[in-house]
């Protein structure tokens, strides 16, 4: 399955190249056009020329950390690429650089820590990542200031039909486009797979304004926490639940007739749907609705449990009915046109 | 005057969630202007064509309002905030659904109010059960506060002067510009309150000669003010120096100031050191757009109970009008800019 290899491959915020590499394999043969642009996303086009113009994003990019330096004992110190929690990065293994170096992330024992330093998360600068360099010297040979540094892990199965492993978040997106581009549509069509979506919507504004796209869809991963410890009011999605539709984000409104239109072809295909319950955090729909004269943007998510961590949970049934919703939106726009 | 305060006060308009302040802004200004349209963003374009420079003006219609994100078994709704709002004011505060529906808000039980959160809160809205709220309510649903104009002397009070107050000024020098040679692009703007996101598009679209943007400003005339702002209610229109959006244009900012002397109009100057308006993203748009804000004083912001002076109001339409009328030597005012 796609989804394996894409959340396995490193692709920390700017170095999305092996990702990137992949994908133009897939797409190959289901697009009339495939392009790269100067910031390194990637365009997958078909039926050029057609009304309307409609465009679909995912992001290429996962967080991750960057090598900033060396301390005299050969540890790396490290810089954070993107949002993760401090105390999700301790004892991870890793891999640093192109030529994949393994390495763990190191933080002191915990019967060598005080017992105030046991009370909160370890700050970043006593956070290192250790490839078993014994001296700075020797690490200087294995790994260089601006080296990625991403988190290593298995996509294996788990539970009933759900996936754990990295970067769900949004290889899965970046999945469903693939699928998506196996059909044919009556309408223009650009897949885009963005860089830099982590580090602040980089990639998006600039594809947007590649594209000029009519309408533009952007197919995320968002968190689901019906986990424990959190209130029903809490849960931003529950696994399981299908396709999470955005009405509200940090740097998004999702304008009514989106939502109208999201919410209608999903109950027409009977595809389960949710409403994302947080108004915060964002995605490259809050770049791209603001982009030009204004793009009509809508966001749909696949729920993902533990989300920036190296051991995320996503159902496969949820994949499934994403890609069944965000087909039954170009077919609904072919037909019927661009909402209104 | 005070009528259109009134019902553009009292209109329905969180950030995103516009159309209904838009529908009675449309009314009051199609006939005094050559089009009107709105665009994806839901901003309102009233368009005056002219010869002369191309002058857009922006007043953003949106306010901040609260979100549902989700609805209790027992039929109480929890949410979010829609741009700035402060936990302690909304408390106890009514609140007000596009169609109507009332709510109160209420809070869990705390054991230090200084952890008053949104999600300690919740909006009451008086159903018992889930299944009974979303007959009225739905999760995405938005609401403003419940507040009704009142006269305090000249002065008014009501929710939303942030920004139907710039909307009014917009909408009253568009009825009595006379002769201009401009082209005017008055706008009213969508999602100021969210991040100057309609602005944005919009100057994309209209790529002016040059802006103004419409807004209210923070005063230093009250006990112990948030800041200490050189500003008073009622000494007429504030011409905006800087906030944290945007420095304004230092030429734009003079040829308002002589304006205004020129013409008799009281005005102050402002340095507003927290918040920005659509001037910080309409002066960054394409390749860079000269900008100017007027302010009009307003204490209590992002309260249900913003108080503005209708003498500063007046004098922000004369103030408007009169810029509008001149006409815009891009030449001497902006060297750079032309050609």
């Amino acid at each position: 399955m796609l989804l394996r290899r894409l959340a396995e491959a490193p692709g920390v915020s700017g170095d999305e190249g092996e990702v990137r590499a992949i994908l133009r394999e897939e797409v190959e043969g289901r697009a009339e056009e495939i392009f790269c642009d100067a910031m390194g996303n990637l365009y997958a086009r078909k039926g050029k020329g057609k009304k309307p113009r409609v465009m679909l994003v995912a992001h290429m990019d996962e967080v991750g950390l960057i090598v900033t330096g060396y301390e005299k004992s050969g540890l790396l110190r490290i810089d954070k690429v993107g949002g993760i929690d401090n105390r999700v990065l301790i004892s991870k293994p890793v891999v640093v650089g192109k030529d994949r170096v393994p390495g763990v992330i190191g933080a002191k024992a915990i019967h060598l820590q005080k017992p105030a330093e046991r009370k909160k998360a370890i700050p970043l600068e006593n956070i290192f990542v250790d490839i078993g360099a014994r001296s700075q010297d020797e690490a200087e040979k294995m790994a260089k200031p601006g080296d990625y540094v991403s988190f290593t892990a298995k996509t294996v199965d788990i539970g009933d039909n759900c996936l754990c492993g990295k970067a769900f978040d949004d290889r899965a997106g970046c999945a469903v486009l693939v699928d998506v581009l196996k059909e044919d549509y009556d309408l223009e069509l650009t897949a885009v797979f963005t860089v830099q979506e982590e580090v602040g919507l980089r990639g998006a504004g600039v594809a947007a304004y590649t594209v000029q796209p009519d309408l533009a869809l952007v197919v995320e991963s968002t968190s689901a926490s019906d986990v424990a410890g959190t209130k029903e009011q809490g849960h931003v999605t529950k696994l399981g639940g299908g396709p999470a539709i955005t009405l509200m984000d940090s740097s998004y409104i999702a304008p009514q007739t989106m939502v109208n239109f999201l919410v209608k072809i999903a109950e027409k295909l009977a595809v389960p749907y949710q409403f994302r319950h947080l108004a915060t955090a964002s995605t490259d729909a809050g770049r791209i609705s603001q982009s030009l004269e204004g793009i009509m943007t809508g966001v749909i998510s696949v729920p993902c449990r533990y989300i920036h961590s190296p051991a995320c949970i996503i159902s496969q049934e949820d994949w499934h009915n994403t890609v069944r919703l965000v087909k039954g939106v170009l077919n609904a726009i072919a037909e019927g046109g661009l909402p209104t | 005057m005070i009528d259109l305060i009134k019902k553009l006060s009292e209109a329905f308009g969180p950030a995103g969630r516009e159309e209904e302040t838009a529908r009675l802004i449309r009314r009051e200004v199609e006939q005094y202007v050559d089009e009107t349209f709105t665009d994806v963003l839901g901003n309102l374009y009233a368009v005056r064509k002219g010869a002369g420079a191309k002058i857009m003006v922006a007043a953003h219609m949106d306010e901040i309002g609260v979100i549902v994100t989700f609805i209790e078994e027992k039929g109480f709704l929890r949410f979010s905030n829609v741009g700035g709002v402060s936990p302690f004011v909304l408390l106890g505060q009514r609140v007000v659904f596009a169609d109507g529906t009332t709510g109160t808000v209420a809070m869990e039980k705390l054991d230090d109010i200084k952890k008053l959160a949104f999600d300690k809160m919740y909006i009451d809205i008086g159903a018992s059960s889930r299944e009974e709220a979303s007959t009225r309510v739905k999760v995405g649903d938005m609401a403003v506060y419940q507040s009704q104009v009142s006269e305090a002397g000249n002065r008014i009070i009501g929710k939303a002067m942030d920004d139907r107050a710039g909307c009014v000024i917009l909408i009253k020098a568009l009825q009595e510009l006379k002769n201009t040679n401009n082209t005017v692009y008055a706008v009213f703007t969508t999602q100021e309150e969210v991040g100057l996101r309609g602005a944005r598009t919009a100057s994309y679209r209209i790529d002016p000669d040059v802006a103004l943007a419409l807004d209210v400003t923070l005063v230093g005339d009250t006990p112990e003010p948030l800041y200490p702002m050189d500003v008073t209610l009622g000494r007429g229109p504030a011409i905006k120096v800087k906030d944290t959006s945007v420095i304004c244009h230092p030429r734009l900012k003079g040829a308002l100031v002589e304006l205004a002397e020129k013409n008799n109009i009281p005005y102050q100057l402002e340095v507003l050191v927290a918040g920005g308006t659509d001037a910080g993203s309409i002066h960054l748009s394409r390749e860079g757009v000269p900008s100017g804000v007027i302010s009009v004083p307003c204490r209590h912001i992002h309260t249900p109970g913003e108080m503005i002076d209708l003498l500063d109001l007046e004098n922000a339409v004369r103030l408007l009008v009169a810029f509008l009328e001149e006409p815009v030597d891009l030449e001497k005012i902006f060297p750079c800019q032309a050609g």
